[in-house]
């Protein structure tokens, strides 16, 4: 059997990841405050990583697998120091 | 994509599930993003991403890579464990960090300190180091 379904679906799931990229870039640029952004960018990540992780299935390399897994890290490290930064001003005490 | 076509018809049915739902989850959480009016609504909506967004896409490529490689492949876990735990702590310190600028602003929205300060009045004292 030919993998219509599949493939398919993997291509919609592409569409809606971007449109939700996009949401998520409007409420980046237009804010208004910073931990708006803040949120956005969070969610932002999620997002590219899910993209990252579609492709590792369209394509079938498991290399998507660790650059999702280095973006999730890494958002996290980063998001947190921008929290700490929100709230206290600067980040390394 | 010829490796897709080695799937059995069940793996694939279930596998288009899975990345449908995540990919819908993750865009119904952008949408709320940026439809809903306040921060603290706005704080809710990531966590539809890490959560059933993450974990459907997830699952459908332990699915697909499994029966590929007919043996269980389960580094996805580590993804999505590592997302799910922390998200949490990354949405509740932004919480906070939003809270303390909007006290700090004198914003009305936002119930100011005295109204949490139902804790005990000796736990302020000992972060003064008494």
């Amino acid at each position: 059997m030919s993998a219509t379904i599949l493939i398919w679906s993997v291509t919609i799931a592409h569409v809606l990841l971007a449109v939700a990229m996009v949401c998520q870039a409007i409420r980046f640029i237009r804010g208004p405050r910073a931990q708006d952004r803040v949120v956005a960018f969070d969610a932002f990540y999620i997002s590219s990583m899910l993209l990252l992780l579609t492709f590792g299935i369209r394509t079938g390399t498991t290399l998507y697998f660790e650059a999702a897994l280095v973006i999730s890290l890494i958002g996290f490290v980063s998001t947190v120091a921008l929290a700490k930064f929100l709230m206290r001003g600067e980040v390394i005490e | 994509m010829t490796h897709l076509a080695d799937l059995p018809a069940w793996a694939q049915l279930l596998a288009s599930f899975f990345i449908l739902v995540g990919a819908v989850v993750t865009l119904i959480g952008a949408v709320g993003l940026l439809t809903l009016r306040s921060f603290y609504d706005r704080i809710h909506v990531p966590t539809l991403g890490s959560t059933w967004g993450a974990g459907g896409i997830l699952l459908a490529s332990i699915i697909i890579f499994s029966v590929l490689q007919s043996r269980p492949v389960l580094h996805e876990v580590l993804i999505a464990i590592f997302v799910t735990v922390t998200m949490p702590v990354v949405l509740m310190l932004l919480g906070r960090a939003a809270l303390y600028r909007d006290r700090t602003e004198g914003v009305e929205t936002v119930p100011p300190m005295e109204a949490v300060s139902g804790l005990p009045e000796n736990a302020a004292n000992e972060a003064d180091g008494q």
